[in-house]
């Protein structure tokens, strides 16, 4: 139930809080109201046809680093 | 597919999985709490248990909203639908074929010819309202605070629209107060949870803060890909070896401190709290639901059709109440994969790709086998 996937948007209707996004080359439409800020490019999680939420690049970035710091240190050992 | 391949890299989790493997204490057992079906279904699907040293333990919860519906919800629901010839019914798929009273479901009541569609979206109920104003419209909502919002935005927009035709049966239930059952319960012995992810967009990561104060208990909000799945449970590991308990929050690519406020405040427009809710296997729960205020109660299925209330039993032997409470695993029961399977399910874990029957079912069932072949 709670599946919810990283989607790109690709255009916004602000005056009917949607927005065309991006599914892996799927086209949908999404409702935008539950987001204040949104702008085309963004990538944002997908639930039942709404934008739940923002994915933050630099957070995203910063915790696949994490990833390669761990896999240094397995490499060391 | 951006933000989801990378966080399957398979030679990143194993290095991950050598960093747990390297930090377990061999004289501690690790009990920990998968609270979503999602993740359950994630650790299964992709192998994560035969990754963990034996010491390490997932515990499955009871996050899947089909799988702790109460089935007599369904069966007022295919009553009324017998009763009416004018009624649409809206529902995610995810509900078609949980069992209701004597072996029925939504999916039966179908092919009896009731009119029900399945939608991908609150919005689709919406337009169906709007496209049949001679049909009374009832959208079947269920889920957890990841899909509440939605159910909210539908619920304002018919308001909006003044729609006469659009009511929507209230099932919504909220994370917290069932972990906080489990936890208080002391039925099964955790070490430490693994949080919901995007329920957390919503509700944001401070959510849980009382639940591990309270019960002394780790929590590591946790995304549903499999490396992230890995770092939260290296970083239970983590806070369980120094004894630390505090609630982290892994999935801080999506989930905020405080969550999602837009969606906070229109949940807390239309939405209060339900003084008692049944959930399938852990009981009735104080304060775990929310129901429709009065001033939408134009918009609440169960007061425009007087809906009744109704109780029924689960099919003998089934143990999905016990899987739920995370006290019994699904190749426990004796119907799993043999009178119960996701072609013909018998409980309400058996159906939903969440639930831990079915993950058990699709992933998990020949583990045991191969390694008596093995042997």
């Amino acid at each position: 139930m709670c599946l919810a996937i990283p989607a790109k948007i690709e255009s916004l209707d602000a005056l009917a809080s949607t927005a065309i996004v991006n599914l892996n080359n799927i086209r949908k439409e999404v409702s935008t109201l539950l987001l204040d800020e949104v702008t085309v490019g963004d990538y944002v999680l997908v639930h039942v046809g709404y934008a739940l939420e923002r994915i933050d690049p630099v957070e995203a970035a910063r915790t696949l680093a994490m990833f390669d710091d761990m896999q240094a240190l397995g490499d060391t050992e | 597919m951006k933000y989801v391949d990378e966080f399957r890299d398979g030679d990143k989790a194993r290095q991950i999985a050598e960093l747990i493997q390297s930090e377990v204490r061999p004289d501690h057992q690790y009990r920990l709490m998968e609270f979503c079906g999602g993740h359950t279904h994630a650790i299964f699907r992709f192998g994560l248990v035969d990754l963990m040293p034996e010491n390490i333990q997932f515990i499955h919860g009871p996050g899947c909203p089909v799988c702790v519906l109460p089935a007599g919800r369904i069966e007022a629901v295919i009553k009324l639908l017998e009763n009416s010839d004018n009624l649409i019914l809206c529902t995610y798929a995810d509900l078609m074929r949980v069992p209701a009273g004597k072996r029925d479901s939504l999916h039966k009541a179908k092919a009896r010819g009731a009119d029900i569609r399945m939608i991908y979206s609150s919005t689709d109920a919406l337009n169906i309202a709007r496209n049949n104003p001679g049909q009374q419209v009832f959208f079947f909502a269920i889920g957890f605070e990841t899909t509440t919002p939605p159910t909210a935005a539908a619920i304002k927009i018919a308001h909006h629209e003044k729609l006469k035709n659009f009511s929507v049966f209230c099932n919504h239930v909220e994370t917290p107060p069932a972990m906080a059952h489990i936890l208080s319960s002391g039925e099964t012995q955790l070490d430490g949870i693994l949080g919901p992810s995007h329920v957390s967009t919503i509700i944001g990561s401070h959510a849980y803060a009382e639940c591990c104060k309270q019960y002394s208990t780790p929590f590591v909000i946790a995304g549903f890909e499999p490396l992230d799945i890995l770092q939260s449970t290296l970083m239970l590991v983590r806070q369980i070896n120094e004894g630390r308990f505090e609630v982290e929050n892994q999935y801080c690519r999506a989930v905020k401190t405080d969550g999602n406020k837009k969606a906070q405040t229109l949940m807390s427009e239309i939405f209060e709290q339900r003084p008692l809710f049944e959930w399938r296997g852990l009981g009735e729960l104080a304060n775990s639901a929310i129901q429709i205020k009065n001033r939408f109660s134009d918009f609440d299925a169960e007061k425009r059709f007087a809906m009744e209330h109704i109780e029924v039993a689960d099919i003998k032997g089934c143990i999905c109440p016990a899987v739920l409470r995370g006290v019994s695993n699904p190749d426990e029961c004796k119907l799993f994969g043999t009178v119960c399977t996701p072609e013909d399910p018998k409980g309400a874990c058996m159906v939903s790709s969440e639930g831990a029957c079915a993950a058990y079912y699709s992933y998990g069932r020949y583990r045991t086998e191969v390694e008596v072949v093995n042997s």
